[in-house]
């Protein structure tokens, strides 16, 4: 539906991918962890290798939670906006199709949050 | 021979219709550009009732009465030390969250309905909306008056206006009000004056006041006191001009249903804070969250829409996940806070054991189960001296700006609640089903949202690092953080005679 106007309507974009130096901005979540409350934002360059996410920004964060060290990220469960996918690691982000502002989600089954609460 | 004395209507009459008259040098539309387009039609603006029928000059001895007695009160609450009467210092979060989330929207709605009262081609309806305007501006400062005793003892308390323009949590409120502003003048006053202040006012307004009543508060009650004639005011202006649109045109009823469907969801996300204040901050709490969605949104509210069925108006698009959502909101809220309490400008805490029980009764079926659990461990964690908090930044809704807290609360409350839409090749996410709905109404708006998080990462707010951007905030050091690591829990303590604190939280 368009907008209703006076006159006409600027054509303006905030969060355009220029806008953030070179970086593009991804959100991850980890399913079952609800002390995150949310998933998490992080600007991260497009040619950053898949692996780097998983060894380096992933844990930046999410070694907050006590079960953090005990992933195993072989047995990991990814989902890139909305549709399960298996990360390439060697590969980019953008060649894994990780695009400004998507949403990566990861599982990790048999942790289900402290004492199985899911938080 | 002496004039005769007006009766009150005929007052009214000359003092509000007796002011307008038809333009011959300019055209009608020249001089009132703004409301037609956006379809709104009005074939006789001498239709506009005014119930309370109040002109200029009487508005003028009533307000003056009002403001007399509310400095007095201020004053003896001054004088009197009121502050130390307090049921607790962690009470003064709700008061900070006040003063830098509300009273700016108070200050944008007199913007607003000043615009209106310059506007509307209806006499009558543009002297309401310059009273409304006043009455706002005035809100606004009895506010900062009222609070201002508070700030000499206080943190937190000291640049709410211009925290408004850049905090995280603050941005909730301002793109509410800005989103209105930025509409035209019938969307404006719907939104405003029906949506958030007919239908959802009494849940800000009453826990808050009654609120402020419960914990010795008797500054803050006074002033609200002070505000309420307004706001039936307000509220019958609100319920007026709906009705009015309504009878005037039937092609104006699809156009007022989206206006409604859009700012109940927009107002209701803005309440989502105040059900925190209420559930949390307050510490004696008159009734929780849930109990006065249900009297005030689920009864009232349900009486409200039935009512207005004759002109086939119907319930807010969304009203029953809103009711769903009534046992999960504030622990999720709050739950935010605390995991972010180091970037807050009021302080956080777990709830006492008594708190925490009060929870468990008001919420059976979900504090015990989803909620109670993280917050034990925050507890715990803070009395091992292992807690931190979450060094990070969260993903934001695109159009309510709040973290996407939110959880499917019908199916699966422990599952985030993650929406997300394309346009012109960017995603854009949004928290809930009616926050996605606005956005496609209307996706040139809210791509041009300030997104907090997102302007933090373009480089707008003072620096890459979280101390950089609180400082850029305002925020002083002794602002955030655990309410038993501050200086308002050391100050209150010393004021009651008790040299130690009574409880310690975390080194953070």
């Amino acid at each position: 539906m368009a907008i209703v106007a006076k006159d006409g309507y600027i054509d303006f974009v905030r969060d355009k991918v220029e806008n953030f130096h070179g970086n593009q901005l991804v959100l991850v979540s980890w399913d079952d962890h609800l002390l995150f409350c949310a998933a998490q934002a992080f600007p991260l360059p497009p040619e950053m290798p898949f692996a780097a996410l998983v060894s380096e920004v992933i844990p930046s964060v999410f070694n907050w939670h006590d079960e953090f060290k005990d992933i195993d990220w072989a047995k990991t469960q990814w989902n890139l906006d909305g549709e399960a996918f298996s990360p390439d690691m060697d590969k980019s982000l953008a060649e894994n199709g990780v695009e400004h502002k998507s949403l990566i989600r990861f599982k990790t089954p048999g942790l289900t949050g402290l004492n199985g609460t899911r938080i | 021979m002496a004039a005769k004395k007006l009766n009150m209507r005929k007052r009214y009459e000359l003092l509000t219709r007796g002011i307008g008259w038809e333009t011959s040098y300019q055209k009608m539309d020249d001089v009132f550009p703004y409301d037609t387009f956006e379809g709104i039609k009005i074939t006789d603006w001498d239709k506009w009732e005014d119930p309370f029928r109040l002109t200029m000059d009487a508005y003028w001895k009533f307000q003056a009465e009002k403001e007399k007695k509310l400095y007095a009160i201020i004053d003896s609450f001054a004088q009197n030390n009121g502050q130390t009467n307090l049921a607790d210092a962690s009470y003064l979060s709700a008061i900070k969250l006040f003063i830098t989330g509300v009273t700016p929207l108070e200050y944008a709605a007199h913007h607003g309905f000043a615009h209106l009262g310059r506007h509307f081609r209806g006499e009558g309806a543009r002297v309401a909306c310059q009273m409304q305007a006043i009455d706002e501006l005035r809100h606004a400062q009895t506010q900062i008056h009222t609070i201002s005793h508070y700030n000499k003892h206080f943190t937190g308390l000291h640049d709410p206006f211009y925290q408004s323009d850049r905090v995280w949590y603050l941005s909730v409120p301002k793109s509410f009000g800005e989103d209105a502003l930025s509409a035209g003048p019938f969307e404006f006053i719907t939104s405003i004056s029906f949506a958030f202040e007919y239908v959802l006012t009494n849940l800000l307004f009453v826990p808050f006041m009654s609120g402020a009543a419960y914990n010795g508060d008797m500054a803050t009650t006074t002033f609200g006191f002070s505000a309420q004639s307004d706001e039936s005011r307000h509220m019958t202006l609100g319920l007026e001009i709906i009705k009015f649109m309504l009878e005037q045109h039937e092609d104006n009823l699809p156009i007022i249903q989206g206006w409604i469907d859009k700012h109940f969801w927009r107002a209701y996300r803005v309440l989502a804070l105040v059900s925190a204040m209420q559930d949390y901050m307050l510490t004696n709490t008159p009734m929780s969250w849930k109990e006065a969605w249900d009297i005030y949104f689920v009864e009232n509210g349900g009486a409200l829409f039935e009512d207005l069925g004759r002109y086939g108006l119907k319930m807010p698009k969304h009203h029953e996940l809103a009711t769903a959502e009534a046992e999960h909101l504030s622990h999720q809220v709050w739950s935010v806070f605390c995991a972010l309490g180091n970037a807050t400008g009021f302080h956080t805490f777990e709830p006492s054991d008594e708190k925490m029980d009060w929870l468990s009764e008001k919420y059976p079926n979900t504090f015990d189960k989803y909620y109670r659990p993280r917050f034990e461990h925050w507890k715990k964690q803070k009395e091992d001296g292992t807690f931190e908090y979450l060094a990070s930044l969260p993903q934001l809704c695109q159009v309510c700006q709040i973290p996407m807290i939110f959880t499917e609360v019908k199916t699966d409350p422990m599952q985030l609640s993650f929406r997300n839409t394309k346009f012109k090749g960017d995603n854009y996410h949004f928290c809930s089903d009616g926050c996605k709905d606005i956005f496609e109404n209307e996706p040139e708006k809210y791509v041009q949202a300030w997104l907090p998080v997102h302007q933090i990462f373009q480089g707008n707010c003072g620096g890459a690092t979280i101390p950089e951007v609180l400082k850029w905030y305002k925020f002083e050091p002794e602002d955030g953080g655990d309410y038993f690591d501050s200086q308002d829990f050391r100050r209150w303590q010393e004021w009651h005679g008790k040299d130690e604190p009574a409880k310690t939280g975390s080194d953070n």
